[in-house]
């Protein structure tokens, strides 16, 4: 099932959209914990006990830059064009795009959880 | 250098400190500078190394195995110690509903400071705010006009005065002492002379200091003894400033019921005086620049110096 689900994953059209995923995930989960947090001192004055939204919202952050690391992953390791060629070939270019995404996903990986850290080690509005 | 830079101003100076919360933050600040430095020496050790060796020292798996530690993992490993250090110093201590409040207006250019201790009546007065040590105190932030910067260097670290908006910031004084705060937001001509003193005391002289500063300046002063009380009256300066017990109660400028027991005036500008209040209600622009007290310049120099002698003996 896995081979099946990495073909696929080969097969995909990668362009540079897929590479900013990651970090545009990071930079949604950073609004979206500023904005809990303002939202949520706001109308209750005092900071959530059981902070479930915020960690759903994480959770799912790690989720999908995970998921997208593991498929720059896959595609990273695709075998190269046999030699000799002199240019950039089409699986030259889907590795490069895929090495650079995988880089970004572990930054944004870090990113999400450096951000999500106040909420651990502050959990105060003040 | 720590030493040798608080040496400059034990009152006013973020290495002498006189507070809980400044004292986290001089340690996070020692703790911080020791890891950049570490860091910096670091990472200039591994440049030296790099431009001396000899080109093929490092096989291609060698190298990606070095960019991916020294580049990777050690940064993240270290920066999460250095946050997992810095994130509880930044956590405010909790305050209890028997815990003094300290309201302070940030106005152009001066501190409207109100007490309100629990179970107690509040008491207003201006450009001086006095806190018992070991105690824990709630200041509750705002700003009148324009954005001020709430800074009590020794104390704690400084928050922003928005108008529309109450910040909060706790501290907890340790050592009784003289200090001094100051405007850390520019928010006009006379920003730089927008100062005060603090005074933290010990619990017990601190509840005696409050409950004086709530009784009438009548009570301490013989008002009829003094002809600046009139005078007072007569330039109007009740329009604009208070003095409990008189019926001057004027809510623009500073309450002055107990200004002769500050040891400045004017948001800490002028040593508190005779001369140096005569001065100030003549021309309080020649002071600070853009002040919103106006001039009195007919005011006689005799004038003048009634009322401050009068305002000089409200303790
Ligand atoms: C239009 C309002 C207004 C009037 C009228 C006025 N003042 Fe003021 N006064 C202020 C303001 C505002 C300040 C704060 C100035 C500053 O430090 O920026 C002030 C500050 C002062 C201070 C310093 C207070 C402190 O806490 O250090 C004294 C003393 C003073 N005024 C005395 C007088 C006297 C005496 C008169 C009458 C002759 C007078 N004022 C009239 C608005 C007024
Ligand atoms: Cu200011």
């Amino acid at each position: 099932m896995i081979d099946g689900l990495h073909q696929r994953i080969r097969a995909l059209h990668v362009t540079l959209w897929t590479l900013i995923v990651p970090p545009a995930t990071w930079a949604s989960h950073f609004l979206f914990s500023y904005l809990w947090a303002a939202v949520h001192c706001a109308k209750t004055g005092h900071f959530a006990d059981e902070p479930a939204v915020f960690w759903t919202g994480t959770g799912l952050a790690a989720i999908v830059i995970v998921a997208s690391g593991w498929i720059a992953l896959v595609q990273a390791r695709k075998p190269g064009d046999h030699p000799p060629h002199n240019e950039g070939t089409e699986i030259d270019r889907l590795r490069f795009l895929a090495y650079a995404t995988l880089l970004l996903a572990g930054l944004s990986v870090v990113g999400v959880a450096f951000t999500a850290l106040p909420v651990l080690f502050i959990d105060n509005c003040r | 250098m720590a030493l040798a830079l608080s040496g400059c101003n034990r009152r006013q100076s973020t290495f002498a400190t006189f507070g809980e919360e400044a004292a986290a933050i001089d340690h996070l600040a020692l703790v911080m500078t020791i890891g950049a430095v570490a860091v910096a020496i670091g990472v200039a050790a591994l440049m030296i190394w790099a431009m001396r060796a000899r080109p093929g020292a490092l096989s291609l798996r060698g190298g990606e195995r070095l960019i991916l530690i020294a580049g990777g993992l050690l940064p993240v490993l270290l920066l999460l110690v250095l946050l997992g250090y810095s994130l509880p110093v930044m956590r405010p201590r909790a305050v209890a509903p028997a815990d003094m409040r300290i309201d302070v207006t940030g106005e152009q250019f001066w501190w409207r400071v109100g007490y309100a201790p629990p179970g107690g009546n509040p008491v207003t007065t201006a450009n001086e705010i006095r806190v018992p040590v070991g105690r824990t105190v709630l200041f509750r932030l705002r700003g009148a006009d324009v954005i001020h910067s709430f800074w009590i260097p020794g104390l704690a670290g400084k928050m922003d005065m928005i108008p529309g908006r109450t910040n909060e910031l706790v501290v907890r004084a340790v050592r009784p002492g003289l200090f001094r705060g100051q405007c850390t937001e520019f928010c006009g001509l006379s920003h730089a002379l927008m100062a005060f003193d603090v005074v933290a005391m010990e619990p017990d002289a601190f509840e005696r200091w409050l409950a004086s500063q709530r009784q009438p300046a009548a009570a301490t002063a013989p008002a009829t003894a003094h002809v600046g009380a009139a005078l007072f009256s007569r330039y109007g300066c009740g329009g604009c400033h208070t003095v409990r017990g008189t019926g001057q109660d004027g809510a623009i400028g500073p309450d002055l019921t107990h200004v002769g027991g500050r040891r400045t005036i004017a948001a800490g500008a002028l040593p508190n005086g005779e001369e140096a209040i005569a001065h100030f209600i003549r021309y309080p622009a020649r002071t600070k620049p853009g002040v919103r007290m106006p001039a009195f310049p007919h005011m006689s120099e005799a004038d003048a110096h009634a009322i401050a002698r009068y305002l000089g003996d409200l303790r």
